[in-house]
Order: C-alpha cells, then structure tokens, then sequence
C-alpha cells in the first residue's frame, strides 16, 4: 500500500525546496511530516478549522484540502516565513496584548486570516473582520479578543 | 464574608495587572509546541482501531495480515494488557478493551508503524472475532429488569467511590434538607417540569494525542496533551501495572482541554504500544476519533419542582436526575452528585430535596466538561425562578435579590461560603440592560444566576531563589492556554515584590514538580495560588533572616523592598536578592528554597443540617457567583435565536489578571451559547452520527454578538491567594438558563429541552403551550 514517495519542488518561505511526499500528499502532510514545518496545524484534516492555512502565492489557503502536488512551482509561505512582514507583525503584536491568544492552537490560521484580510481591506469594520474570520474556529476566547486585535491593528497599520 | 478592607497588597505590583501571557509570543510566531509537534529520534506513529459494536464479547484477534504489512513493527491488543483497571471513582477501565467492547468507536487495537499511514492501513487489516451482545442505549433502557449488564464484574471493581453501584447502575446520589414533602403545602406557586438536555462534545482545537518512550531500563517518559500531569501517571500505572516511580509524565503546550483532557484518554494505549515496540510512539488522534473515542458532556434527564410564597419567598426545591453514564464510570459520579449540591442554585430554599441515579450505557463515557453538571440543573431552575417571579409579579432580578444566599449564610447540605458578591453581579447586569436597546427597540432580555466552587483535592508550589536573585516557580499546574502560569508567577512575584518577568515558570513534569491534582474544578489560582503564595512567603522568612545577618540587625526591624531588597527601617541600607542568594549558595545556610503542599479540607457536608448519601466530593471548596444577561433576537420564519448583546458579571473574589478573567467569561460565555442553541451529539442507533466539523457546529466569529460586556466584581475571599477565587467555569454555567429564559420572553413559550433549535423555537412560537419534543 505504501504511496510511492514523488519528488516536488516549490518555493517555501522564500526558499526553493525539493521534498519527496506520497503521491497524494496533501501540502499539510508534506509541510509537517516531510519539512517539519510545524506552525499550520491539524484541527480536523476536513477544511472546517482553518488551523492548517497557509498562503500559497499569497493567497490563504486550507493545507489539508490542497495536494502538495498542485504546489509544485508555486511560492508557500507559513508563519515560519513571515518575519519582516509588517502586517503580520502588527497584527501578532496586537494578539499578544489583547487576550486573543489562549491555548494558541487557531492562532496561526487566525493571523494568516487576517492578514488577507488587511491587505485587501485596511479599514475593515468589526463585521467584515468577523466574516473574514469565519472560516477559523477559536473554541476558547468566544472571539471577541481576537476582533478587538485585529481592528487594533488595523487601526495603527492606517494612520 | 465581604471584607470592606482587602488584605493590603504591594502597590505597583502586578497583582491586578493585565500582563500578557509570555507563552503569546510563541504561539503568535507559530513556533509554539503541541504534542503533535514533537518528535524522538527513530520514532514510529500510532493508529488505533476502534470497535464497530456498542456492546460485543471479544473471542479472538487475527493479527497475521496486519503484522505482515508495511512499516508495522508493534501490535497490541487486550491481550497485552494486564487485570489493571483505572478510573477516579471507579476503577472500572482497562488501557484498551479487553474481553469486550462497551461502544461504538472504543479502542480495541492498536499498531505502531514508521508512519501514522502505514499504521491507519494495518488496523484496517485486523481481525477481530466478536459475539456480538444487545446494547443498552439509554438509562431507562439500562435500568430496565432484564437489561444487559455491561459490568459483569461491578462487584469486584476497586472503588475509591462507592455509592450503591449495582447492574448498570453506577452510583447514587440523595441529598436534603429541611422537610420538603411538608413543604409544599406552604408553597403559594408551585412550578415542576421535566427537561433534558444534550451531550455536548469540547471540541478542543487540539485533538488528543500522546508519545510516548522507554528507557533501556524500562523506565516510561510521557509527553500527552493533558490537563493534569500526575492524572496521566495514575491512570497510565494503575491499567498497566507500572510503578509510578516508573513513569514520568510531561506536557508540550495544551490547544485546550474544556475538561476532555482530565482523566485518559489514549496515553495508556500509547505506553503500551512503545513498550512492546521498544521505540517512541507518537499517537495523535483524529478530530472523528476525538470525538468517538473520548468523552462529551452529560445529557441529563431533569424533574425539578420548586415552590415560593405569594410574596416571592423560595420555601421548596425537589430535583430529581437521570445521568446517562457512558461506558465508564470516569469523573461522571462526581458531575452527578455536583449537579446535586448546585441544584438549588444561590438560593435560600429551607426545604430541598436531591437526587439522582448514574447508569452506564453502551456509549462513549460522558465526563468532565467545564461546568460539570452546573448547565443541566441550571436550565431548568433558572426558568423555574423566572416563572414564579412571572406568577407574582416579580421581574427576574426582584425574585433573585429577594432569595439570594447572604454573606454567613452556607450552601445546601452545609459547606461554608467565604465571600459572596452575586448581588452586586446582579447590581452591574442590571444597570447596564436597563431600557431599550440602541435603536429604541425593546429587548427580549433573560438572566441567570449561577455560583460554582474553586478547590478540591492537593496541589503544591515550590519557589526557588536563583543565584542572581531572580526566581524559578514549579507547581505542577498544566497550563492549557487559559493563563494559569501567568497567574501563579504574578502572585509569585507579588509576594516576593518582583517584576513580573523575574520569575521563570517550570514546565509540569511529575519528576520535578510537585503534586497538583490538576486544572480542573476552576481550582488553579485559587488552591495552587494559595500554595505559591506560601511558598514564595517562606523565601522571603528565609531571605529574612540573611538579610538580618547581613545588616546585623533584628529582623523585626527590616522590611521587604520592591525590586528585590530587604532593607532596615528608616535606613537606605540594604541587601539585594542577588547578595543574599550568593550568600547562601556558596557560604551560609545552602540555597533558598520554599516549598509549600496543601490540600482543600473544609467538609462538604454538615450532618446537623442535612442528610447526604453519595456525596462525591467531601471536601468542596470556595464559592464564585455570577450573574448573565442576554438579549436576543428571534426568526419569525426561522425560529432561529441569534444573542444581541450579552452582560456578564463574576465575583472572582479578585482578579489577579482581569484581562485573563474577561477571556475566561467571554469564551464560557460562546461555549455555553453554542450549547444552548445548537451543539449536540447525535446518536443514530449505537453510532455517533456527527463526529466532525462538518456535522457538528461550533460557534463561529459569525456567530456570536459583538457585545459581550464583563463585569469583574471582587469580594476578596478570605483564604484566597490576595483574596482570588476560580474564574474557569462560570461562564458558561449561566448561558442555557438565561438565554432559555430570554426566548421565552421573546417568544412566550417554555422550554424543557436542549438545544433551542429554531425548529424547536419555532414549534414553540407556533403553539406555545403545546407539546414540545
Ligand atoms: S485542519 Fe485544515 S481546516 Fe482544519
Ligand atoms: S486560542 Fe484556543 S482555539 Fe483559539
């Protein structure tokens, strides 16, 4: 039974990387079991959770729904590669201070989330960043801290 | 007790203080680590198969197949297990089935394989031969004459609870006070009802998982998702004979627990496969298993009668329960008896009677989940209260005030109330709901009260003072995101007068730590607190008598300075941390070192007041209150209940971070809000018919209202550590009552069952005193 390994090349962080992954890997298996990029997580494997985003060519996606395969020659980027990202870093800034971060597993599918969402949309208003977040389960702040966040960020970001 | 004048505290402090959690950091950069994130070198990954029967006898394994598959090196099955049954009440479990299958999704073997999809592809290739037996499905069901017995061997079980267990029966529980059934003829209004409500699951963004390894002398190091350390290590050596001083139990970071991660889950079957493998074994589950395999909330079955005077006075309360047990007793005795002793709610009601009956069934076993029985018995009596109210004359708040529990009075069945600030909850919820809202529009606004405890059982703290004077604080406590490291190093800190980021928290390890019981009954700040608190008091004694030597004073002249000086009254002179540290390093006295266990011992019951038979807990703990406003709205069309704007106050006797406590009542607020209108586990037959994501919903950012105002009240408890009691649960206690209370008032229908569904709602709005169902 055992898939067969394929070689996939892509760009990851910035870097261009040769993994080897079962032929019908999805890209959150190659990124964790293949990469040991740790930071996108596997809350239910089913695209519901939204733990597991990642931009592929700058655009969130679910990389339990994405096949590594249709990632060759395109540009991955997970919270690993985000340093000097000055959205991303507002952004993680105002989590910290508000109480949007408990147990911290949606953390990084809510930032990448976000971020979209502020590239897009610098001034968004409370419902518009709770729509832009729907697609990301928190079970522990009820949700209200992380808005608080990202409207704080995006308010600094604008002036 | 309120005390006007709280126990004088360090100014500048960060007692109070809103500081940021250190571990955000890490966790906002992606670099925190869960346990599915940790691996050892030439480690294999675990799968599990599950039984397809919700009650079988097992007569054999055929392993051949599954052995001969790619990458598999380990196997185990019942088989490798010893007699060794775990359970915190009753020891009725083994680490994996063993003889037979008691539900649907139960672990019945398990293989360990170079990777999680090699071991998945071998469980499909197990066989097992099973003699299949009829299953009891529901308590009435397994309570019936000739029900089938899921325990044959009940009898022999070793019980550290023992409350009439017998057939399916697992415990039994019968509280009371005062003479209800004389009762009643007082009453002006009497209200009863029968209600249920729904298993809930937690839903923790983290599924379980465990890894696992054995050292050449067969020493077992544990990393699991967990919410106690120490928990895992009993439950781990009780099923499977270990030593204790065997195995050494650790945490990564927690995505959460909610309860789910208290009591086992599969470190047992873990253990076991990287024993027989003789490697690490790395077994996470998948979300489906998670909610299969491992625990939900209690549906309950409530009959609750409750009877006032014409004047609002409460003078009777009878509750019956019916709990649906699952397969296995885990902490379901204890959520059945707490249900129980909060039945009553923060009232004065002379004359209460309570009880109720725990059966097992052929389900996944029902266990603790944030708020541990609280909910159930809240939705029924909260309407209760409001209907009598309704009856006379009285709005919600009026009946509240006129019966709530004062200070010196004591809880049912007797334990002591240290501080009390429901009414000025009430007092915040009120002033800040009153009139319309925004647009002018009225609100459909329902309350609750709720009160629930902080303590229970042992924990410990030890402090040390480095060689520079700063300090290294190990308590044993699993932090699982809610904050609790951060709470017990800012009351460090306070007591040692420190900066905050002076104090370094160890992560739990039962090699190093303490014993704590773990982070469960809302109990972390308030028992571990108490015990870092002490602890970090007896460094600053000994720094003390340094310092005295030092200064070659008297100790009674010198007083503790901010920053980590001790210095002699009305002098500038002084001794730093760091001097006294090198002192007693490397010349005088050895190393400081303050350690400080305790365990919460003020009795539950009080035998001149109350008859209690079956009480779980003995030894309770500190009563926290909270009041929950909600103003929802309601689809004509739809009947679905959206929550407009929610008002939470909670006396946590005092906030050591209030913004940790807001997140607290915000997030039990959404857990609740989702139980109250939509979560449920539904069984179709014998199976789980919704164990995913997709099937069960859970609230989105959609889902919940913008405005969830808090509101902290501090009634400082006397022995709280600076006046804290617990904040983890009460959140979410309230919600089904008050947002049950609100549809009625939008609505004018009642409702006796959970969730408030819009078919359900609607049903209501269409014939309001029809029958529901
Ligand atoms: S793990 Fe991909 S959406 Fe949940
Ligand atoms: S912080 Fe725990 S799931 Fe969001």
């Amino acid at each position: 039974m055992m898939a067969k390994k394929v070689l996939h090349s892509l760009t990851l962080n910035g870097e261009e990387v040769q993994v080897a992954s079962a032929a019908g890997a999805t890209l959150l298996e190659t990124l964790r079991e293949d990469l040991r990029i740790l930071s996108s997580k596997r809350g239910c494997n089913q695209g519901v959770c939204g733990a597991c985003t990642v931009l592929v060519d700058g655009k969130p996606v679910r990389s339990c729904l994405t096949l590594t395969a249709r990632c060759v020659g395109h540009s991955v980027q997970t919270m690993e590669g985000m340093d000097g990202d000055q959205i991303m870093a507002t952004l993680q800034r105002h989590m910290v201070e508000s109480g949007g971060v408990q147990c911290g597993f949606c953390t990084g599918g809510v930032l990448i989330s976000a971020r979209e969402l502020l590239e897009d949309n610098p001034s968004p208003t409370r419902e518009a960043v709770k729509t832009a977040l729907s697609g990301n389960i928190c079970r522990c702040t009820g949700y209200r801290t992380i808005v608080d966040a990202v409207c704080g960020a995006a308010e600094e970001l604008s002036q | 007790m309120s005390l006007d004048q709280p126990e004088p505290i360090f100014l500048g402090g960060t007692v109070g203080k809103s500081v940021a959690k250190p571990d955000n950091l890490e966790k906002v950069q992606g670099r925190a680590e869960y346990i599915a994130d940790l691996y050892r070198p030439g480690m294999l990954h675990g799968a599990i198969l599950a039984s397809p029967h919700a009650h079988a006898r097992i007569r054999g394994y055929d392993l051949s197949e599954a052995m001969q598959a790619p990458g598999v090196v380990a196997i185990i099955t019942g088989d490798d297990v010893g007699e060794g049954r775990m359970g915190a009440f009753i020891k009725d479990e083994h680490a994996i089935a063993k003889g037979k299958v008691l539900y649907v999704g139960e672990p019945v073997a398990a293989v360990a394989a170079r990777t999680e999809e090699e071991a998945r592809h071998a469980c499909r290739l197990i066989k097992v031969d099973y003699e299949e037996l009829p299953a009891v499905l529901s308590p009435e069901d397994g309570l019936a004459e000739d029900a089938p017995i899921l325990h044959e061997q009940l009898a022999d079980y070793i019980k550290v609870f023992d409350a009439g267990a017998e057939g399916n029966l697992c415990s039994r529980t019968e509280l009371s006070e005062g003479d209800v059934d004389a009762a009643w003829a007082e009453c002006d209004v009497i209200v009863e009802d029968e209600y249920t409500t729904q298993p809930q699951a937690h839903v923790s963004m983290e599924p379980c998982g465990a890894l696992a390894e054995v050292d050449p002398n067969g020493r077992v190091t544990l990393w699991s998702a967990n919410q106690s350390v120490f928990r895992v290590q009993a439950n781990v050596c009780e099923s499977l004979g270990l030593p204790m001083s065997k195995l050494r139990s650790m945490t990564p970071r927690v995505g959460a627990g909610f309860g789910n991660k208290m009591e086992p889950h599969i470190q047992p079957i873990t253990v076991a496969l990287a024993m027989k493998a003789k490697r690490p074994v790395k077994l996470i589950l998948t979300r489906e298993e998670d909610f299969e395999m491992v625990r939900a909330r209690h549906p309950f079955r409530v009959r609750m009668k409750t009877g006032a005077k014409s004047d609002g006075t409460l003078v009777a309360r009878e509750c019956e329960v019916l709990v649906d047990c699952g397969a296995f007793a885990d902490d379901s005795p204890g959520v059945m008896g707490y249900s129980l002793l909060m039945c009553g709610g923060p009232y004065r009601i002379p004359h209460m009677k309570a009880s109720g009956k725990l059966v097992y069934t052929n389900k996944l076993r029902f266990g603790a989940f944030r708020g541990f029985g609280n909910p159930q018995v809240l939705f029924a009596g909260e309407q209760q209260i409001d209907q009598i109210g309704e009856k006379l004359g009285l709005d919600p708040f009026a009946i509240r005030r006129k019966n709530m529990l004062r200070e010196g009075d004591q809880w049912f069945v007797g334990p002591r109330i240290g501080s009390n600030g429901l009414g000025r909850c009430l007092d915040a919820v009120e002033r800040a709901s009153k009139g319309s809202r925004a647009d002018g529009s009225p609100r459909n606004f329902g309350l609750s009260v709720t009160a629930h405890i902080s303590g229970l059982l042992g924990t410990g703290a030890i402090v040390k003072m480095l060689e520079d004077g700063t300090i290294s604080l190990n308590t044993g406590a699993t932090d699982i995101g809610q904050g609790s490291d951060t709470v017990l190093a800012q009351i460090c800190a306070e007591e040692l007068k420190l900066p905050f980021d002076t104090v370094a928290v160890a992560s739990p390890d039962t090699d190093g730590s303490p014993y704590n019981w773990g982070t469960t009954a809302s109990r972390v700040t308030y028992t571990t607190g108490r015990a870092v608190k002490a602890a970090a008091k007896k460094v600053v004694d000994q720094a003390m008598n340094h310092a005295a030597e030092m200064l070659e004073c008297d100790v009674d002249d010198l007083e503790l300075r901010e920053g980590g000086r001790i210095g002699q009254r009305g002098s500038n002179s002084d001794v730093t941390f760091a001097q006294i540290s090198g002192r007693a390093h490397w010349a005088v006295g050895g190393p400081l070192v303050g350690s400080e266990t305790l365990v919460f011992d003020e009795p539950t019951h009080d035998p001149k007041r109350a008859i209690a038979l079956g009480l779980p807990f003995p030894r309770i703990g500190v009563f926290s209150f909270a009041a929950l406003g909600v103003d929802v709205d309601v689809d004509d069309t739809s009947g679905q209940v959206t929550v407009h704007e929610a008002w939470s106050a909670a006396d946590v006797g005092r906030a050591i971070n209030p913004r940790l406590v807001e997140v607290q009542l915000h997030g039990g607020f959404v857990q609740g809000l989702g139980y109250a209108l939509y979560e449920e586990m539904v069984w179709d037959g014998a199976r789980l018919a919704n164990p995913s994501l997709m099937d069960y919903k859970v609230p989105t950012a959609r889902d919940v209202p913008d405005a969830i105002h808090t509101y902290i009240i501090e009634d400082p408890d006397p022995t709280g550590p600076f006046g804290a009691k617990g904040a983890g649960e009460i959140g979410l206690n309230a919600a089904p009552g008050a947002i049950a209370n609100a549809v009625a008032k939008a609505t004018g229908a009642r409702h006796v069952h959970l969730p408030l569904t819009g078919e359900r709602v609607l049903a209501g709005m269409l014939d309001p005193g029809g029958p529901q169902d």
